[in-house]
């Protein structure tokens, strides 16, 4: 089937299998490997994207559901090619929000969501919002805090 | 003048490129080949009557299907035994693909390769496996009844091994005691679980004869040898790189896993490169697991609460198969005592083969069970005799004067399990202080007179680390000055790019930015062991240490020829070296890097320092390279250590149990650690979260459960659940640093220290809560709810 996906600003028009899901046509077709496959059955959230602003799994959703829609993956976040992180991945960076790397992108992803629908979250909220991302390696510590710092930095910035 | 960096909370070098998405995973490479999948026993135990692959060969895009009768040589013999022992009655392993008998459900019986893994999943549902079913032995103290089913065929019982220790005189100390108790303990599987499950990708360059690996595992360096053995090729001509892994945990430590050994096979088989990226059902019932365990305890008791002996009976769950030998078992036995002194200790294990997922080394490795055993061994003392359990604790403990300390049982490298330092009693003070031990117990009264049902435990371990036999790491100056280091550990997720570059760093007189880390990659250094119990900072960075001060001593010999000055007359500071009390003096390290090399390669002006040294050399009668030197500035070092050396740290857990559901909160949750000096506190903490938060996953949460038949019954995240965000408290930390006497670096390993004691204090702190003994682990809200319906009966 022909589809025509907006991903991170740019079009890719493809002819994909009606049985590919969105993560293998995202790591195999567009080579955008920071999407992660952790469990294949929508409970892990390694594998979030943004689908018109909104988190979905996409090892949960097939290529063509996505035919027509603006996806932002983990590679969409910094401006300027990296050069200048998002203010989530800088507070990651500087909190130790993350060990091996593979949950990270899944993370980052849903606390963009967080922090578009609820600027100045609590502990307990951004705790809550994160429990849909599993962690093996951080113990979510340095991953909540993090976040609240962005939140907060990125109010001062919008203030 | 360059700040020191060890000890320095350094943000991670590493993480840019994880956070940006460009982290390379085994999944992300050859993003064009075969893929492989397998066929996995749907039966704990049966023999395969048949095998049909015929319609699977026939779809279009299948590549192979291959089974046992395709295998040849050394492919057909049985994986190795890693840890082999004279203990070890009956050494089984698994066959690559299962020749005519499967033990566990999910062993390889067969591989399909074809274009993609849509289509090679398509065949696998054209494979029909024909299976006499055999009873099962799954239950571990049912496997040892005298008409428990076998697990394997070809044996008489359920023995894979036993061995036994004592030290001192425990049946003398025993008749002795005035008070002699026995209790049984029960610690069930769990498993690692790492969110990267376990993937392959192997390119075998036949032109060549080149096989490159690019495997999701612990430990690269062992790969690497033993296929370059079943391939029978030079070692030279094979690499194994891993790559950025997505967590260990222990379940990815070397094996020889059927598929790692398979997929390389068919690369050159077949002569396309070829991909298996498990998936999450394939890793609940094809990777290892662990935990498994019950003990029987006789404990003697002195009336002031000073245990005069113990003697533990246990048994281990080894799984299916045992190529990891004795090897859990034996770390229980070794490090149960703790920080406290027995003089009379006996232990006698017995490894039992269950028809289940085989069991290897998990985050903590036979050591949680130890401190639940012993955590728990105290809190009965206190509560029979009356006596506040940190006092017993404090009665018990080694003294700070005591170390070196022989536990008087074996370690599990072989030689004798020896502290080298620690001061338990201090610990534990840091551990009461941070926690404001009045306080809290005040807040839990008041919190209990308001009908809340809440209470407070402790835990305690000792764990030894750093062990060998030894590690390597490269470091060389590049003549752009920037200092390379290699080392044969693979990272999954440690740090080990930024704590190595610190190392390094502070040795060389260079800022972390300009020192660059390659991990587990076997082209850069093809010796080495591998990352797991808790060993890489310890082994990998003193090596670390010592390859940076070999380099510097050749640098300061070649700076030393062009300053006309001593060697020992120089120092390295800022990317150069200068002359001491001169300033102005100095030479930067990548002009010293290619002066170190008199040839003509390279473009600048920095170049000709070589060629003029050359020429100085000649003109003075001397070589190029004088007596005792070598091009470049490059050394390889390793570090073997004599044994492990041991942290120890205290926990303590406030819980909070909802009567009704069974639901346990855990309110507070303050770890004290003590890893000898530390290299990088921000680090070290994350292990230490990391480690609580899979520490209470595995009281509260995570229960591999089989079913009578042995059935994988919970082989999925919605099923075996994990802690999220939602679940953890935060975390208190203490750190005390007590520097281990036995390496130059005086450090001890982290890896583990978090999960170890958290089964232990969480259930401590239950019983203080429900009033009842909590003697197993994990406790799940039903178990919560039968406990309490225990008391009130």
């Amino acid at each position: 089937m022909d589809i025509d996906v907006s991903v991170n600003g740019r079009r890719s028009a493809a002819s994909v299998e009606p049985r590919m899901t969105l993560a293998d046509f995202l790591r195999d077709e567009l080579g955008l490997t920071g999407t992660h496959l952790g469990c294949e059955h929508g409970v892990c959230g390694a594998c979030t994207v943004l689908m018109d602003g909104r988190s979905v799994r996409s090892c949960l959703l097939f290529a063509v559901q996505a035919d027509g829609h603006e996806v932002t993956t983990v590679e969409g976040l910094a401006a300027s090619d990296d050069e200048i992180l998002h203010p989530l991945q800088q507070a990651f960076h500087e909190r130790h929000g993350l060990q091996c790397g593979f949950c990270t992108p899944g993370f980052l992803l849903s606390a963009v969501e967080l922090l578009d629908t609820n600027p100045d979250p609590t502990e307990g909220e951004v705790r809550s919002w994160l429990s849909g991302n599993l962690c093996r390696c951080t113990g979510y510590q340095n991953i909540v805090e993090a976040v609240l710092l962005a939140a907060e930095r990125m109010r001062g910035v919008a203030g | 003048m360059t700040t020191r960096l060890f000890g320095e909370p350094v943000a991670r070098k590493e993480d840019r490129r994880f956070l940006t998405g460009r982290g390379r995973y085994a999944a992300d490479f050859e993003p064009k080949a075969a893929h492989a999948a397998f066929v996995r026993s749907d039966f704990a135990h049966a023999r395969i009557r048949g095998i049909e692959t015929a319609a699977a060969q026939a779809l279009p895009n299948v590549l192979g299907v291959f089974t046992f009768r395709d295998l040849e040589g050394g492919f057909a013999d049985r994986l190795p035994v890693l840890v082999p022992s004279e203990a070890l009655l009956a050494p089984r392993t698994q066959y690559a693909l299962a020749k005519d008998e499967v033990c566990y459900v999910g062993e390889v019986i067969a591989m399909v390769v074809a274009r993609d893994r849509y289509l090679a999943e398509d065949a696998l549902e054209r494979i029909v496996v024909e299976y006499d079913p055999l009873p099962a032995a799954v239950d571990l103290e049912g496997a040892v009844a005298s008409d428990a089913p076998l697990a394997h065929l070809d044996m008489t019982d359920n023995i894979a091994g036993r061995l036994s220790e004592e030290t001192g005189d425990v049946e003398t100390a025993l008749a002795a005691a005035p008070h002699v108790f026995e209790w049984r303990f029960q610690m069930e599987r769990s498993a690692s679980m790492p969110l990267e499950t376990r993937g392959v990708v192997a390119r075998y360059d036949e032109r060549e004869d080149r096989l490159l690996l690019h495997d999701s595992t612990q430990a690269p360096t062992g790969v690497r040898f033993g296929l370059a053995m079943l391939f029978g090729m030079d070692p030279d001509r094979v690499h194994v790189v891993a790559p950025d892994v997505g967590g260990g945990f222990g379940v990815k430590v070397i094996q020889f896993y059927p598929e790692e050994v398979l997929v390389p096979w068919a690369a050159r088989r077949l002569g396309v490169p070829v991909k298996w990226i498990e998936d999450r059902r394939e890793h609940f019932i094809g990777s290892n697991q662990e935990r498994g365990q019950i003990h029987r305890v006789r404990v003697g008791v002195e009336r002031d609460g000073r245990i005069l002996a113990l003697d533990d009976r246990f048994l281990h769950d080894t799984g299916a198969y045992c190529s990891y030998g004795l090897i859990l078992p034996i770390i229980t036995a070794a490090q149960l005592p703790g920080p406290y002194k027995l003089e009379n200790y006996r232990y006698e294990l017995r490894s039992i083969f269950t028809n289940t997922v085989p069991t290897s080394p998990y985050r903590g490795a036979g050591r949680p069970h130890a401190a639940f055993v012993m955590e728990r061994v105290i809190e009965h003392v206190s509560h029979e005799l009356e006596i506040d359990s940190l006092e017993v604790r404090r009665r018990n403990f080694v003294g700070p004067d005591e170390f070196p300390y022989h536990v008087g049982v074996t370690f599990q490298d072989g030689g004798p399990t020896i502290y080298d330092s620690g001061n338990y009693a201090a610990g534990l003070g840091a551990l009461l202080a941070k926690l404001d031990l009045q306080r809290t117990r005040d807040e839990i009264s008041a919190a209990r007179a308001s009908g809340r049902t809440v209470g407070l435990g402790f835990g305690a371990y000792v764990e030894g680390t750093g062990i060998g036999p030894y590690e390597g790491a490269s470091v060389s100056i590049n003549p752009d000055g920037v200092v390379s280091v290699a080392t044969a550990h693979g990272s999954q997720g440690q740090a080990h790019e930024t704590v190595f570059a610190q190392i390094a760093a502070d040795e060389l007189g260079v800022p972390l930015e300009r020192v660059t880390v390659t991990t587990g990659d076997t082209r850069r250094l093809g010796f080495g062991v591998g990352t797991f119990a808790s060993r890489t900072a310890v082994v990998g960075g003193n090596a670390v240490l010592s390859a940076s001060r070999e380099v510097k001593r050749q640098a300061a010999g070649v700076a030393a020829r062009i300053l006309e000055v001593a060697p020992d007359d120089v120092v390295f500071e800022d990317g150069a070296v200068h002359v001491a009390g001169a300033p102005g003096r100095s030479i930067p390290l990548g002009r010293l890097a290619m002066a170190s090399n008199p040839t003509r390669y390279a473009f600048g002006k920095d170049a000709e320092e070589g060629a003029r040294l050359s020429q100085l050399a000649y003109e003075s009668g001397d070589r190029p390279l004088p007596e005792g030197t070598k091009p470049g500035l490059v050394a390889v070092e390793y570090y073997s250590p004599t044994s492990g050396v041991f942290g120890f740290g205290f926990h303590a857990a406030v819980v909070e149990v909802d009567p009704e559901t069974g639901e346990v909160r855990v309110l507070r949750y303050v770890v004290h650690h003590d890893c000898g000096r530390i290299i990088n506190p921000m680090v070290v903490e994350g292990q230490i979260h990391g480690g609580v938060a899979q520490g209470i996953g595995g009281a509260l949460y995570e229960r591999i459960a089989y079913s009578e038949d042995g059935q994988l019954l919970n082989a999925s995240f919605m099923d075996f659940l994990m802690v999220t965000a939602a679940e953890m408290p935060h975390i208190e930390e203490v750190h005390t640093e007590t520097p281990s006497p036995n390496n130059p670096l005086g450090i001890k390993g982290v890896g583990e220290a978090g999960t170890i004691p958290v089964s232990a204090a969480i259930a401590n702190a239950l019983e203080d809560a429900l009033g009842v003994p909590v003697d197993r682990m994990p406790l799940t809200p039903e178990d919560v709810v039968d406990l309490l319906s225990s008391r009130e009966d």
